[in-house]
């Protein structure tokens, strides 16, 4: 089902063809970052911390590197210490987190790296670094890291956003405030009143495919890196802050990505492997097991939050209070900023105070995951507002229409909001024979709301014509999930030329302008952008090539479904293919090259409807019905966005009813394997209806919002409102696993 | 270290490799056969990433050792086109979209072909529960089991 407000008759834009990558992910050909083989090529392994918090002593590599077939040990000490050098202390963090220098801030963080002649050699170099360290106390949660007198990750971090700035030092990095109104008076106003507390664990991306990179040094300071990554020139970029040396002497090459939600926005691997090819003069390929995936790749922030809303008789809220408190891991830079800044922008409310705190703690650094951070404050919001509808007893979407934002709102974040379809949203939904289908026994209905910017920056893009009229279609973005296949459609609706006309491909660093990552929603939208304005410069090209070929003024020339026609009909169209033949004559190849800042982003909403069957007896909660409705803006490609609502929306049960990081008092983590964190698998799940609701974004072409992220902000609360219509019992930890089900059962029972 | 001198039948051609005792099918059908298909995500047989059969029967080649494999007869995703023509999974697949990243890919085509050879008309559950072995982050499994549902109608001749 999609709702569109205007139907443009695209041609191409819309469609559901092949995608262009697809055959070679079917037969097997398609090369991830553990596929390639270089001549000559050794295999690495990382040394990791079994401490959570630790002095390191000494580290002894003698007895690895005097092992058979071993090429290469490093430490931290290969690398520069950035600070000593004054870098920019974001910058320090990054390469901290690569490989310790003085301490190990978690479990799993990396001391050193071995490469070896085979695989086998390479392990077991690895086990024979000796390093020795002082245990510290250490702190896993913002309620341990917040205490007083906790034990610090950094001495030296005086917590940002506090006016006048603290004396002594603590694990809270940052404090963000927004507030509007008066609570006061908003509270005082409400005819009902609920507050809560909320909290989650940190849960993993959860990519299927483990990190990888391959590098290949030269003894000329050059390299060249193959790695699994969301933005291979952000890898670059990183990846030479590390090592202390010029970007350009880098080249990356993005390999197909096997997943990454998030997590493959930041560097762990290549800066090692460089080191190690350096030191060994050959290749080195290091892959992380899934295990060091868990231990030391990016989950997201455990947090703790308190919600307290009001709302008036007529379902409007009054007012709105949010506490909360994001793990960061062991550095500054959870997803808190984000979370404030979402929390509550699904609504109009005239009083609120929304106060975040980023947190560090000895558990690995959190990296992006899925619209950062809006998911857990959305669990705890949404769960309030559902509270609410109850006490007053209105329906929980009415109470959204209530309130939603809508063009012109002013939004809890500070801008007005443009057109946005967050109604649409909720209609759809409302529309839908779902929201009527008759629940059974055990059976509740839960509805949740979500928020996100989605995101826009830097991109680039080359299209160049071929001499037989078809087109090559060069972006930096590495396809995740099909982006390929929305910039085919792009350029074929703008050139005029069947989508099987494109080729689309994902250049390396050196091929292509500046891409920032595939992350934030943004690659059809910004890479997009800058693939219809490639394609538009290449018409304006061929409409000047056709006036030049018929000697008339250019204006007396259009470009008309891949063909330049005269205006007047007065000579024989000239198609893409024919003046591609001539190209020679009219000015030599036809190519355009286009970069841009994309501003044009367009905020996305996802509502969405959850049926779920409690058993009573166990506490195992299944979901049995499920319609996420999301504002796409435009579906270029709707296969792709469906994957990305359907995707997002499992992520969010996985996420509700299963996964969560358990680490043992030590510190370390007890559950990383597959078999233990628990993601959702077939026989979990119902089929995931879809509702693409399409409000264009007034600032793309053709109207693109992003559709990556937003569908994974509500599902928890779906969930457990949808376990409260059921059994009525309000689960506010997250995962709301078998067990606190039961718990909760039995406590109204009791 | 002594090395064990492996025949087996892979995609049809005889092939032969020698391997340590101790190195996983996965890793010999990898780096010594130079079948990069079958993928690995854990390494433990929780993912079905690595998923191929063996004997027609679906394993998880990170958890056989590779001397195990030898005299057996193994089909891997990169032996699943019939020269050149797509097995009709791989087919659905493309036109009902059911990958997105594509790293499970591999692993769930030749756990939902093991599958349909034995049940040529499983149900939605049943699919459900056959693809159970096989972890996709990507999809949410929607359009997966659909695939295969088209799939098994195509092979049918529905």
């Amino acid at each position: 089902m999609a709702i569109t407000e205007e139907n443009p008759g695209y041609k191409w834009v819309g469609t559901r063809p092949i995608r262009p990558d697809g055959l070679e992910k079917v037969t097997g050909k398609a090369r991830f970052g553990a596929d390639l083989v270089l001549p000559g090529m050794l295999y690495g392994k990382v040394v990791r911390s079994p401490h959570a918090h630790a002095r390191i002593v000494s580290i002894d590599t003698s007895a690895a590197e005097s092992m058979e077939g071993v090429k290469a040990v490093i430490t931290g000490a290969d690398f520069p210490d950035l600070s000593a050098n004054g870098a920019h202390p974001s910058d320090i963090d990054v390469a901290n987190n690569a490989i310790a220098r003085d301490k190990v801030l978690y479990e799993g963080h990396v001391v050193a790296a071995v490469a070896a002649i085979t695989r086998e050699q390479a392990e077991a170099a690895a086990k024979a670094v000796a390093v020795t360290y002082e245990v510290l106390p250490h702190v896993l949660t913002v309620d341990e890291a917040m205490a007083d007198n906790a034990p610090l990750l950094h001495e030296a971090m005086i917590t940002k956003g506090v006016d006048p700035a603290p004396e002594e030092p603590s694990n809270i990095a940052s404090k963000i405030l927004h507030e509007r109104g008066d609570l006061d008076q908003g509270f005082g106003e409400a005819d009902a009143v609920v507050e809560r507390e909320f909290t989650t664990k940190p849960v993993h991306q959860g990519y299927i495919e483990p990190h990888a990179a391959v590098a290949d040094a030269n003894s000329d300071g050059r390299a060249h890196i193959w790695c699994s990554s969301q933005g291979h020139f952000q890898m670059r970029a990183y990846t030479a802050t590390v090592l202390g040396v010029s970007p350009g002497t880098l080249k990356v090459t993005a390999a197909e990505i096997g997943g990454g939600f998030g997590g493959k926005t930041v560097i762990y691997l290549e800066p090692l492997a460089v080191r190690l090819s350096q030191r060994a003069g050959r290749p080195v390929k290091l892959v992380m097991d899934r295990d060091e995936v868990f231990r030391a790749t990016g989950p997201t922030s455990g947090t703790r939050i308190k919600v307290k809303m009001g709302v008036s008789k007529d379902g409007k809220i009054t007012a709105a209070e949010v506490w909360m408190a994001y793990e960061a891991g062991a550095y500054a830079g959870s997803p808190v900023g984000a979370a404030g800044m979402t929390a509550i922008a699904c609504y109009d409310i005239p009083n609120f105070v929304v106060e975040g705190y980023d947190v560090v703690c000895n558990k690995p650094r959190v990296a992006a995951y899925r619209a950062p951070g809006a998911p857990m404050a959305a669990f705890a919001v949404e769960s309030v507002l559902d509270e609410l509808a109850r006490n007053i007893e209105i329906d929980p979407i009415d109470i959204r229409l209530a309130n939603a934002a809508v063009e012109g709102t002013q939004a809890s974040y500070g801008p007005k909001f443009p057109r946005i379809g967050f109604v649409e949203t909720l209609e759809a939904i409302k529309e839908h024979p779902n929201y009527t289908a008759e629940l059974g026994p055990n059976q509740g209905r839960g509805v949740a709301a979500g928020f996100w910017f989605n995101a826009g920056m830097m991109s680039s893009a080359t299209v160049h014509v071929n001499e037989n009229g078809t087109a090559t279609v060069v972006t930096g973005s590495p396809d995740i999930g099909g982006s390929r296949q929305s910039m085919a459609l792009m350029a074929a609706e703008e050139l005029g030329i069947p989508y099987e006309s494109i080729k689309p491909v994902v250049a390396d660093t050196e091929t292509v302008g500046f891409n920032d990552v595939t992350g934030g929603s943004r690659v059809t939208l910004a890479t997009g952008a800058a693939v219809v304005d490639a394609c538009r410069l290449i018409v304006e090209d061929l409409r000047g090539r056709a006036a030049k070929t018929w000697d008339v003024e250019v204006d007396q020339v259009e470009w008309v479904d891949g063909q330049a026609q005269h205006v007047d009909g007065a000579q024989p169209p000239l198609s893409l293919n024919d003046l591609a033949a001539k190209s020679g004559r009219t000015g030599g190849p036809i190519s355009a090259n286009a970069s841009l800042n994309s501003r044009g982003v367009g905020a996305g909403f996802s509502t969405q409807l959850c049926d779920v069957e409690v058993d009573p007896e166990t506490g195992v909660t299944r979901v049995v019905r499920y319609l996420t409705a999301q504002d796409a803006g435009r579906a270029i490609s709707p296969d792709y966005v469906e994957g990305q609502m359907q995707g997002g929306v499992v992520q969010g049960i996985g996420w509700a009813l299963n996964e969560e990081y358990i680490h043992d008092t030590e510190g370390v983590m007890e559950n990383p394997s597959f078999l233990d964190y628990r993601m959702p698998v077939a026989s979990d799940l119902p089929m995931i209806d879809c509702a693409i609701v399409e409000v264009p974004n007034p600032a793309h072409p053709y109207g693109v919002r992003g559709v990556g992220e937003v569908g994974i902000v509500p599902p928890m609360a779906a969930v457990g409102n949808a376990i409260h219509d059921a059994v009525d019992v309000r689960m506010t930890e997250l995962p709301m696993s078998p067990i606190k089900v039961l718990e909760a059962l039995n406590e109204n029972d009791g | 270290m002594p090395r064990t001198h492996i025949t087996t039948v892979i995609n049809g051609d005889e092939t032969e490799f020698l391997t340590e005792d101790s190195t996983s099918l996965l890793n010999a059908l990898r780096d010594d056969v130079g079948l990069t298909g079958a993928k690995e995500g854990c390494g433990t047989g929780d993912c079905g990433a690595c998923s191929i059969l063996v004997d027609d029967r679906v394993n998880c080649a990170c958890l056989m050792f590779a001397p195990e494999a030898d005299g057996t007869v193994i089909v891997t995703v990169e032996g699943l086109a019939d020269s050149g023509e797509l097995h009709p999974l791989q087919q659905c697949f493309l036109e009902g979209a059911a990958l997105q990243c594509g790293i499970c890919t591999p692993g769930f085509l030749m756990a939902a072909k093991a599958l349909l050879d034995k049940n040529p008309d499983p149900t939605e559950t049943e699919i459900r529960y056959a693809l159970a072995g096989n972890l996709c982050r990507c999809t949410g499994y929607d359009k997966i089991i659909r695939a295969v549902q088209e799939a098994a109608r195509e092979m049918r001749g529905q």
